[in-house]
């Protein structure tokens, strides 16, 4: 049951990933992509009535953690403390920002806000790639089940780690890359005329950037977490989650240059999809490894709550769910279309 | 403020009471939006169509100010009461999941629909998404209130083997007979302050000559469910709530009453101060026996005081927790007299033809604008204090609840970056809103609402176009 939960987790963060990953990815491209105010204003234009919902999968995604894990909510909420204070201030933000610029209409106030939101969505898709950096690297959990990162130490990601070190930061960079990348690939669906060129031509200047980061990670990762190698070595039906990764990544560029917008967009879903299912099956069956030894790490066994309450959770949360993909259908389907 | 303990509570207080300034309204202005938009239809005028416009527009902007500082509240159950959420996440954190599943997705969903899509959707449709958005925000406040309810009194759940709280019975987490009063008590709330708004907004408007029949139409909309909202939170919520409080919880009913004394026949204390030293209430003005009667339904029935009961069972705030009451219930008296006495007169037709009696009743609404405000937070203030020094009543202790591993230093920090990102939201939105209502309410179309791109030109943005061409 918890193995399921864990899986279950893992979907609505990548549900999070995927929808709010173009929300940030379109704030991203804005600064580069738009040579004037009502051209933001059509990129801004293009997730305004979806950003909100998109970034309910999050707090969906803190819910379940919550509920179906305490022990790794409470430890690693609590660990990645100031991580997470800033990612909480950047997400004020954003939405301000997305929501507070269409009510005035001059050169001082729209400009301001599509800056910020465009820094805070960069900074957020650095952190959330940190953040998943931490998971696969590992933190110093001890017996008490509890550990507290510093923001930097030395930056070496071995020995006395703090939330930043060059793996993390890797990391971090490619998800700034992929998700500026899926980003464009939206506005380009969302866009026409010469908006749309530029940002194909930005989505695949991204994409060349984003592979050999990528590259550099994938690396990195094999030699920073070992559980990884042993997992696809003791089940190598996992090579599934990679391979789908590969062919998500090769499929929008492709796709992007053929001007097939939706399913270049759809392919770099499947990336991210591949990208993210790949780190849950590498820590699989931890849910945060320690780095210190592994009889301190938190696992689905160790954090989940007892067997009574998860299922009780399915009960409401598959229909819960199925509610929630309804209503998004329906305004993705209203919405659907170039902005004007 | 120098223990960790002092910082996180704190830190909690301050978010969760900057919060609640914004759902407070749109939980209430949901529900008064459906009532402007259903007499639009009903009665075929376009006056109340655009007086639904412009109340969407005040609710959008403090909808999205209590969606942002709503999201670090789920996040420091973790961040800053992990303790807590280890131990009690396998029950709160199923209404807390609830909450995000069944009503952020329905309410985030249908908002974009309504703020954006109006003319498209047509007013039937449109009538049915702000619909959908009301049901979603207050199914969202219960599940709110089914977590606090949980916490202020716990049922359903079973002892883990570590000391944690499992879930027992679903069913009676969400049956909780504490939710009942607690929600309607606090939901009932979020309309008294729609309508004190809207009356407000409206007596300002008429007193200052202008958008006057759209002014009429606040004051009577807000008038009226102001009045009947008011009532409601005296009887049967409020007293239905404090029974609640006076069977499950007699050291919190003592320390909100003040009473120190166990008394046969206790008197209800209008004004008075907490005298900590020497255990007595100083300058106390009393009716007798009232406190008996409301509580008891009997003159003389015994109702113990604070003495009776072992101090490390006492709330540790005990002067806070009695004024915020005695502020919460004083309030409250005064705003049911305003709306009595307006509704009465509306329903007369006398308020409109006596000038003086017009002129001191729109001001007196106008002034009360933030009475309800006060209200709220004073009575949630009044629910959490009263609660300590718990966490989880009975169960644990909120000493025992913090954050091992996170530093006073640190909360301090986060706390303080909180304070002033807040005071820039605070004043943002005072901005946003006072131009909203600069502009007022005005005849137009349905339109597909504010559009990032769509230039509303105004006389400022007029000034600042000339000068910059000049």
């Amino acid at each position: 049951m918890g193995t399921l939960w864990f899986w279950l987790a893992a979907i609505v963060i990548t549900g999070y990933v995927l929808l709010d990953g173009f929300d940030l990815g379109a704030g991203i491209v804005q600064l580069f992509v738009a040579r004037a105010e009502y051209e933001t204003g059509q990129v801004l234009n293009s997730i305004g009535p979806v950003w909100d919902g998109n970034e309910v999968w999050l707090l969906a995604a803190g819910g379940t953690l919550f509920f179906a894990f305490p022990a790794l909510y409470a430890s690693a909420f609590s660990g990645f403390y100031l991580s997470l204070m800033i990612v909480l201030w950047l997400l004020i933000l954003r939405g301000t920002s997305i929501e507070f610029r269409p009510h005035v209409d001059s050169p001082l106030w729209r400009p301001l806000w599509s800056t910020v939101f465009g820094l805070a969505s960069a900074a957020l898709a650095l952190l959330f790639g940190v953040a998943l950096g931490n998971v696969v690297r590992g933190v110093p959990l001890d017996q008490s089940g509890y550990f507290f990162l510093p923001l930097w130490t030395n930056l070496s990601p071995s020995g006395d780690v703090g939330i930043i070190d060059w793996y993390t930061l890797l990391v971090g960079a490619a998800s700034l890359f992929g998700l500026a990348e899926h980003g464009s690939l939206w506005v380009a669906l969302k866009t026409e005329g010469s908006l749309q060129e530029r940002t194909r031509s930005f989505g695949a200047r991204c994409w060349a950037g984003y592979v050999a980061i990528s590259v550099l990670m994938w690396g990195a990762s094999f030699w920073i977490q070992p559980n990884l190698i042993k997992q696809f070595r003791s089940h190598p039906w996992g090579l599934i989650f990679p391979a789908t990764a590969v062919v998500g990544m090769i499929g929008m560029r492709v796709l992007s240059s053929r001007r097939q917008d939706l399913e270049a967009f759809l392919a770099s879903g499947l990336h991210l999809a591949g990208m993210l299912t790949s780190a849950a099956f590498g820590v699989f069956p931890n849910v945060l490894p320690s780095n210190t030894s592994q009889e301190f790490s938190l696992t689905i066994s160790n954090a989940a709550t007892a067997d009574h309450g998860l299922i009780v959770g399915l009960t409401w949360f598959i229909p819960g769910m199925a509610l929630a993909i309804g209503y998004s259908v329906f305004v993705y389907r209203h919405f659907a279309g170039r902005v004007d | 403020m120098n223990s960790a303990i002092d910082v996180h509570r704190l830190h909690f207080a301050f978010t969760v009471t900057f919060h609640y300034i914004f759902p407070q309204l749109t939980m209430g202005l949901a529900l008064l939006i459906v009532v402007l938009k259903s007499l639009a239809l009903i009665k075929r005028d376009e006056l109340y169509s655009n007086a639904a416009r412009f109340w969407a527009r005040i609710f959008a902007i403090n909808f999205a100010v209590g969606v942002v500082t709503g999201i670090p509240m789920e996040f420091q159950f973790g961040t800053n009461w992990a303790a807590f959420s280890k131990t009690a996440g396998g029950v709160i954190g199923q209404t807390l999941a609830m909450e995000g599943v069944f009503s952020f997705f329905l309410e985030s969903s249908f908002l974009g629909l309504f703020l954006y899509s109006e003319k498209r959707l047509g007013p039937k449709l449109h009538l049915l998404s702000a619909v959908l958005v009301f049901l979603g925000s207050w199914l969202s406040g219960f599940f709110i209130i089914a977590t606090d309810a949980w916490m202020q009194h716990p049922v359903g759940y079973a002892a883990g083997p570590n000391g944690e709280f499992l879930l027992g019975s679903f069913t009676r987490l969400l049956l909780n007979p504490w939710i009942f009063w607690q929600y309607l008590h606090n939901m009932i709330a979020s309309v008294v302050t729609a309508s004190f708004v809207m009356a407000g907004l409206g007596a300002f408007y008429l007193l200052a000559k202008r958008s006057l029949e759209y002014a009429a139409v606040f004051v009577r909309v807000g008038v009226f469910a102001g009045l009947a909202a008011i009532l409601l939170m005296i009887f049967p919520t409020g007293d239905g709530q404090g029974k609640m409080v006076a069977e499950n919880q007699p050291v919190t009913l003592a320390a909100m009453e003040g009473l120190f004394e166990t008394a046969n026949g206790a008197p209800i204390a209008l004004v008075g101060q907490p005298d900590m030293r020497q255990l007595k209430l100083d300058n106390p003005i009393e009716v007798p026996d009232v406190l008996s009667f409301l509580t008891y339904k009997r003159w003389k029935a015994e109702v113990k005081g604070l003495k009776e009961f072992p101090q490390d069972t006492w709330p540790d705030n005990i002067p806070l927790l009695y004024y915020s009451y005695h502020i919460m219930v004083g309030l409250g008296t005064i705003m049911a007299a305003i709306m009595t006495l307006s509704g009465f007169l509306l329903w007369r037709g006398r308020l409109y033809s006596t000038p003086a009696l017009l002129w001191t009743l729109l001001w007196t609404l106008m002034l009360s604008i933030p009475l309800p405000y006060i209200a709220t937070t004073a009575g949630w203030v009044t629910a959490e204090l009263g609660r300590q020094p718990w966490l989880i009543y009975g169960l644990m202790r909120t000493m025992d609840g913090v954050s091992p591993r996170v530093s006073a230093g640190n909360g301090l920090f986060t706390l303080l970056g909180f304070m002033g990102m807040y005071m820039l939201l605070g004043i943002l939105f005072l901005f946003l809103v006072v131009r909203e209502i600069a502009q007022g309410p005005v005849a137009q179309g349905p339109s597909d609402g504010v559009r990032q791109t769509e230039s509303v030109r105004t006389e400022n943005d007029q000034v600042l176009l000339e000068g910059r061409t000049r």
